[in-house]
């Protein structure tokens, strides 16, 4: 048995930002990984010999007082500032590229209204950003620090003028198809404007109270939401992470996994007296921090016998099921795509908002869409030494596609969905059939079991206004700690949500500071 | 086919998933609900009394009544995690609990808020029968969640239960052959053969007096009735309906649903639901275990105390204060609680009443202001209400063992 202050579960990024803050405040912090290697679903795996990826592969919401706050640059990390372009890809129209405010490939009419509508969501996106960054108040809590989180959102919103403030409450909750299709014709275009309010979520075009929101938290920061590879890919990150960590002090143990959160009873009631291991090692610690999902943590790690009852099933009931696929191709050469010089940035192969709608529709009844869509890129391009000199890797996004699904996933399954996908692919970019020499398919059955994110789910659970702020994961543990004494969330589940910002990891910890 | 008569012979009654439930004791309490006063408890047709309110009351408290419990809410919970599940649940150490035993108890929200009282049979090493007067199912597999080895099962209709209460009870029993029985102490639980069968026999009740209840399986139930009433014949047995019962509750000061407390799961007002503390079950809450559901929140309330407590007061005069509100001065302008439930109690010769009251009041002086009715004409009563602290009714015979033989 040992001991330290501070454990922390998992290494994916927020469980390093929060191991790294606490480390530096002088706690001695261990972190303990399941997995081989750090960086969860950052982290850079072989899926064929030379060839690596990682489910997440590309940067846009790390802000840049995570990175100031961890040293970030000291450990070799260098976030690129070419931003990479998103292309709306079609079989039917022109290729439309966007780079930040500027487009390309559309009809006069889009182009003329691309850049106002921008513009404006940036301002929108502005104003809330000062949230992501905060501890959510209190639900009936009157204290000063909670009254002037809400009075600051309050002032930046009111800061926005009349005009503004009026149209943001218009179209914040907004389904992304309403928004778009205020403002542009063109169907992959508006399909792909689609994309950034709806990837990773249980939300399509036509569903109401989120897609936009998402997008505006998406769009916050310095990057304003353009996605960059950073310099040497994910793993230069992720190795970024674990160097400031260990320059800090926190012992990592990847290869590890928690089999248990161990809670002490006595007449005083219960608190968190540390972790027990997969080999059956007790340590204690003054307080566990949890960066996994809400659920795992919960009714897996503790157990909901420690729990309140009303509580536990409120975690029971919590919206977990992810809907994204992750392919991998090995490629033996660069593929060419119709129409396009080179296929840098992010495609989007979804040709019009229906397409995704059918494709969320399938989904939601356990059944693999028709006419899946996706995000393709290849990441070597940003990032060659990802496989083999002169050979490539596709990396798609796939939606919509269940965890669950009603025929259970084989083998079979698996390579037939595979093959299609592929076959799709091949019309995009016609002989790139002939370039795949291996492939590898995530499902977010695959993700659970590799990962451990339970329901295979990217943000733990589903980021919806039910699911958010002061309600993420649920009431009485969204301000990071829990009611267990000494135990604290820190992941995606916890405010402000998912994607790579760092944002719960980095707020989890000045909230133990404080 | 415009004759109704013919279409009311040959159509199935168009009502039928309406209507209530019969009792496994129904044939023979229908005979005797001389004055057909039928409310229901469940779903379940049930007395509110059979022939005389005051008479029934007078049974209870000097020969012995029947009350059916059959409407009353039962859950057969067992498997390894049966203990922890419902010690988890509720606010008593069950781990106390030895086999044949009996134990009241009160399960809370996550607030402390009480959703429901009830008592729990511990029947075996791992097998339990929980009761209460509301359904529970629902809270019951909630709280089961994390315990894989627990199996809830909704036994309500599976057994056939008759309170048998009064100071004669003990009397009834023997003559009919179960003098065994007397060995039972208050809470016990004895197994005893019955016709082709067996009876189960607790020494519990809900009238503050000498009691047990009986439980048999459904196909013994009217043979049971039939020993019962033999035996009992000289001995005053009579059934009795709910508002004989809330009479002799509220002497012995057991507290009713929807008179004491409001169950939290069902309180849309804030806070207009109790916690245990507040009901004056502080003895129920134990916090030395680390950990039952609500423990947080009582916690705090605990180390500030309540600021509300339900009281036992006995009021001046002989007009029921029911519904009446209390008042710090003779003059009734300082509100300080209300009355949840009041009656004239023949067998105490007083007027008493549950109340909640605020407890900064309680050490001051306490009025209730009572509204009465003498022939249509409506009065009014300034009365002065001193504290009880010990139950208006709780003679010796309740807890005697073996009991005496009146």
């Amino acid at each position: 048995m040992s001991s330290t202050d501070t454990i922390i579960i998992g290494g994916g990024h927020n469980g390093l930002i929060c191991a790294t803050l606490l480390a530096k405040a002088g706690q001695k912090v261990m972190l303990v990984e399941a997995g081989e290697s750090l960086g969860g679903l950052a982290r850079p795996r072989e899926f064929h010999p030379g060839f690596k990826a990682s489910v997440a592969q590309t940067l846009y919401a790390l802000p840049k007082s995570v990175i100031n706050a961890l040293d970030l640059g000291q450990h070799g990390f260098i976030p690129s500032n070419e931003t990479l372009t998103t292309t709306a890809l079609s079989l039917n129209e022109p290729p439309v590229t966007l780079a930040g405010s500027t487009i390309a490939g559309a009809c006069e009419a889009d182009t003329a209204a691309f850049t106002g509508y921008k513009q404006q969501l940036a301002v929108f996106s502005r104003a809330l950003a000062p949230f992501w960054s905060k501890t959510m108040p209190r639900i009936g809590a009157t204290g000063l620090q909670d009254l002037m989180t809400f009075g600051h959102l309050g002032l930046n919103i009111r800061k926005l003028g009349k005009a503004d403030m009026l149209e943001f409450f218009r179209v914040a909750t907004l389904p992304m198809r309403d928004l778009v299709d205020e403002h542009f014709t063109g169907e992959s275009l508006k399909a792909a404007l689609c994309w950034d309010g709806v990837l990773g979520s249980q939300l399509a075009p036509r569903s109401p109270n989120q897609g936009v929101l998402t997008l505006l938290n998406r769009m916050a920061g310095h990057w304003e939401g353009e996605h960059y590879a950073p310099v040497g890919g994910m793993t230069a990150f992720i190795d970024a992470l674990a160097s400031a960590a260990t320059a800090a002090g926190v012992t990592l143990r990847t290869g590890t996994s928690v089999t248990q959160i161990t809670i002490t009873g006595s007449e005083q009631g219960q608190r968190c007296s540390g972790v027990k291991l997969d080999n059956d090692e007790i340590v204690t610690s003054e307080r566990v921090i949890s960066s996994a999902d809400p659920k795992t943590t919960f009714l897996k790690l503790v157990g909901p016998r420690h729990l309140e009852i009303e509580f536990s099933n409120r975690i029971r009931r919590l919206r977990s099921k992810g809907y994204v696929a992750k392919l991998h191709l090995a490629l033996s050469d660069l593929p060419k795509f119709t129409g396009l010089e080179t296929p840098s940035g992010r495609l989007i192969l979804a040709p019009s908002m229906d397409t995704i709608e059918f494709a969320w529709d399938a989904a939601k009844y356990g059944e693999l869409p028709e006419l899946p869509v996706m995000e393709v890129s290849l990441p070597t391009l940003t990032t060659p030494g990802d496989a083999p000199t002169g050979q490539h890797i596709l990396s798609a996004n796939v939606m919509y596609i269940p965890g669950e699904l009603k025929e259970g996933w084989t083998d079979t399954v698996r390579k037939k969905l595979t093959a299609q996908l592929i076959a799709q692919l091949d019309g995009y970019a016609p002989g790139i059939k002939a370039l795949v020499l291996d492939s590898e398919l995530l499902t977010p059955d695959d993700l659970q079991q590799q990962f451990g994110v339970w329901g295979g789910h990217w943000h733990h659970i589903e980021p919806a206004i039910d699911q958010l702020l002061m309600m993420r994961p649920t009431y009485e543990a969204a301000q990071y700690a829990t009611p267990i004494d000494g135990l604290y969330l820190c992941g995606a589940g916890s405010h402000p949500a998912g994607d790579i910002s760092g944002n719960p990891g980095r707020n989890a910890a000045r909230e133990i500071l404080s | 086919m415009s004759n109704p008569d013919i279409l009311r012979e040959n159509t199935a009654d168009p009502y039928a998933g309406e209507r209530l439930k019969l009792s496994h004791f129904h044939e023979r309490q229908a005979a005797l609900n001389l004055r057909d006063a039928w409310s229901s408890w469940n779903g379940f047709k049930f007395a509110d009394y059979y022939y005389d309110v005051d008479y029934e009351y007078f049974c209870i408290r000097n020969t012995c009544g029947t009350y059916d419990i059959c409407p009353m809410q039962k859950y057969l919970i067992e498997g390894p995690d049966a203990l922890a599940m419902l010690d988890r649940m509720v606010t008593r150490n069950l781990n106390k609990l030895r086999i044949n035993r009996v134990t009241y108890v009160a399960w809370c929200n996550d607030s402390g808020r009480m959703i429901d009282d009830g008592t729990i049979f511990r029947l075996g090493e791992a097998k339990f029968l929980l009761t209460c007067g509301s359904p529970c199912l629902a809270w019951l597999r909630k709280s089961a969640l994390g315990f894989s080895q627990v199996s809830i099962l909704e036994h309500t209709e599976e057994l056939a239960a008759l309170s048998l209460q009064g100071p004669t009870s003990f009397a009834v029993l023997k003559s009919m052959g179960l003098e065994a029985a007397g060995s039972l102490k208050p809470f016990d639980i004895g197994h005893y053969p019955f016709a082709a069968g067996e009876v189960m026999i607790s020494r519990t009740g809900f009238t503050g007096d000498l009691g047990y209840e009986l439980w048999v399986e459904p196909n013994l139930a009217l043979a049971l009735w039939d020993h019962l009433y033999d035996a009992g014949a000289n001995y005053g047995i009579q059934p009795y309906g709910e508002a004989a019962t809330n009479m002799a509750r509220l002497e012995a000061g057991f507290i009713m649903p929807y008179m004491e407390f409001n169950e939290a799961l069902k309180t849309v007002n804030f806070q207009y639901d109790q916690t245990p503390l507040e009901l004056d079950l502080g003895w129920l809450v134990d916090f030395k275990k680390p950990h039952f559901n609500g423990r947080r929140a009582l916690l705090e309330q605990h180390k500030t105390g309540p600021k509300t407590l339900l009281t036992k007061l006995n009021i001046e005069g002989n007009k029921p204060a029911e519904e009446a509100l209390l008042y710090s001065d003779r003059n009734c302008e300082n509100e300080i609680g209300y009355v949840t439930s009041a009656m004239w109690s023949p067998a105490v010769k007083a007027n008493i009443a549950l109340a909640m009251i605020d407890v900064e009041a309680l050490s001051g002086e306490i009025w209730t202001e009572i509204y009465y009715q003498k022939e249509l004409r409506h009065h009014r009563k300034v009365a002065r209400c001193t504290v009880q602290t010990k139950p208006f009714w709780g003679p010796e015979r309740a807890r005697a063992t073996p009991p005496e033989m009146t």
